[in-house]
């Protein structure tokens, strides 16, 4: 009986060692689950739970290379939408609009933070002054 | 031992409520009515049930279709319109599962009435329909005048469109399951994965039984 006990408490101390990670670990989840959140109340409905998309009218958020080469834009394209402009992810080619979002550059940087860091992506945390950062250069 | 017995006895229970739900015949829904007519000197009491009425659209290769487009066909209705930002996409996902299933099943069909005729028009619908990945005639995008598609969704026990200056429309995100008689079967909220399978279910439910049974 006491060995139970003591062999549970071990456990649960392993437990919470391992889920303690560093600083910057703490940031990128905190960041990522606030992001998971949002993802499913904005984001969801249209580009799908595994950011699949929907055939040609949808775009899929699964196409790393997309994501890496326009990095520098993820924040403008959630804040701002799009509006007809051609986009070639996946290897097709999406023509449609994008409803604008009115949130705050956090909640950007928590939702480019899941996306970016889901679905097969691995880019690493997105950061709120990233984000006002690329804001500033919104065309 | 007493735990196994509890364990088994779990497993009986769940085993007899599984054999319980498999339904063999789908529900009527709607409204219902009686006539009474004489055959050969006595009453026979008939029931009439709740079927969609007449109605006269046209889909996304500019073709007309009315009720009798779908004699002898079993058909999923639903309402969208294509710049909508909320649950359409949504629901549109889950239907092209239900479309791949049976898109190649000649007395099948489905309807989605846009809401929408004056940004939806028959050009819009076609790039819609291109996008979406659908051709063939067994999913149809129809247009027709706002009044007549509003009047129309009563009849699917639907509740009619809203109109709302923020979000544009507001609408049921309900598929709608039909019969070869044009009566109500089933009633599936389209935004939910779990209740689209339980319509794929119905429609095998469904057409396994009017193959069956000779039209009432």
């Amino acid at each position: 009986m006491k060995f139970k006990v003591i062999a549970g408490l071990v456990l649960l101390l392993g437990i919470i060692a391992a889920s303690c990670g560093s600083e910057t670990d703490m940031e990128f989840k905190r960041y990522y689950i606030g992001g998971e959140q949002l993802y499913r109340e904005r984001c969801q409905n249209c580009h799908g739970k595994n950011g699949e998309g929907l055939s040609n009218l949808i775009p899929p958020l699964t196409d790393s290379t997309f994501l890496k080469t326009n990095k520098k834009l993820l924040a403008c394209i959630v804040n701002n939408g799009v509006n007809g402009q051609l986009l070639r992810v996946s290897g097709k080619s999406f023509v449609g609009n994008m409803p604008a979002n009115d949130i705050a550059p956090v909640d950007i940087a928590r939702i480019l933070t899941y996306i970016t860091n889901s679905f097969g992506n691995k880019m690493g945390t997105v950061t709120s002054e990233d984000v006002a950062r690329d804001l500033k250069d919104c065309k | 031992m007493r735990k196994l017995a509890i364990i088994i006895g779990i497993v009986l229970l769940y085993a007899a409520c599984k054999s319980d739900g498999n339904k063999a015949t789908l529900p009527i829904y709607g409204n219902r009515d009686t006539k009474t007519d004489t055959v050969d000197g006595k009453p026979v009491v008939d029931t009439i049930y709740n079927t969609i009425p007449a109605f006269k659209f046209v889909n996304q290769y500019g073709d007309s279709v009315t009720e009798k487009s779908l004699k002898g066909d079993i058909y999923v209705a639903d309402f969208f319109f294509t710049t909508c930002p909320s649950i359409c996409p949504i629901m549109h996902r889950n239907m092209l599962k239900v479309y791949n299933e049976f898109k190649n099943v000649a007395d099948f069909k489905i309807l989605s009435h846009t809401i929408d005729p004056k940004h939806d028009t028959v050009p819009v619908l076609k790039k819609y329909a291109d996008a979406l990945g659908i051709n063939g005639n067994n999913w149809w995008l129809l247009q027709g005048t706002k009044e007549d598609t509003y009047t129309l969704s009563a009849s699917y026990l639907v509740s009619p469109p809203q109109e709302n200056a923020k979000e544009k429309f507001i609408h049921d995100g309900y598929f709608i399951l039909v019969d070869k008689q044009k009566r109500v079967r089933g009633t599936y909220d389209g935004t939910l994965e779990k209740e689209v399978d339980r319509l794929i279910a119905d429609i095998k439910t469904l057409r396994a039984e009017s193959n069956t049974q000779i039209a009432q």
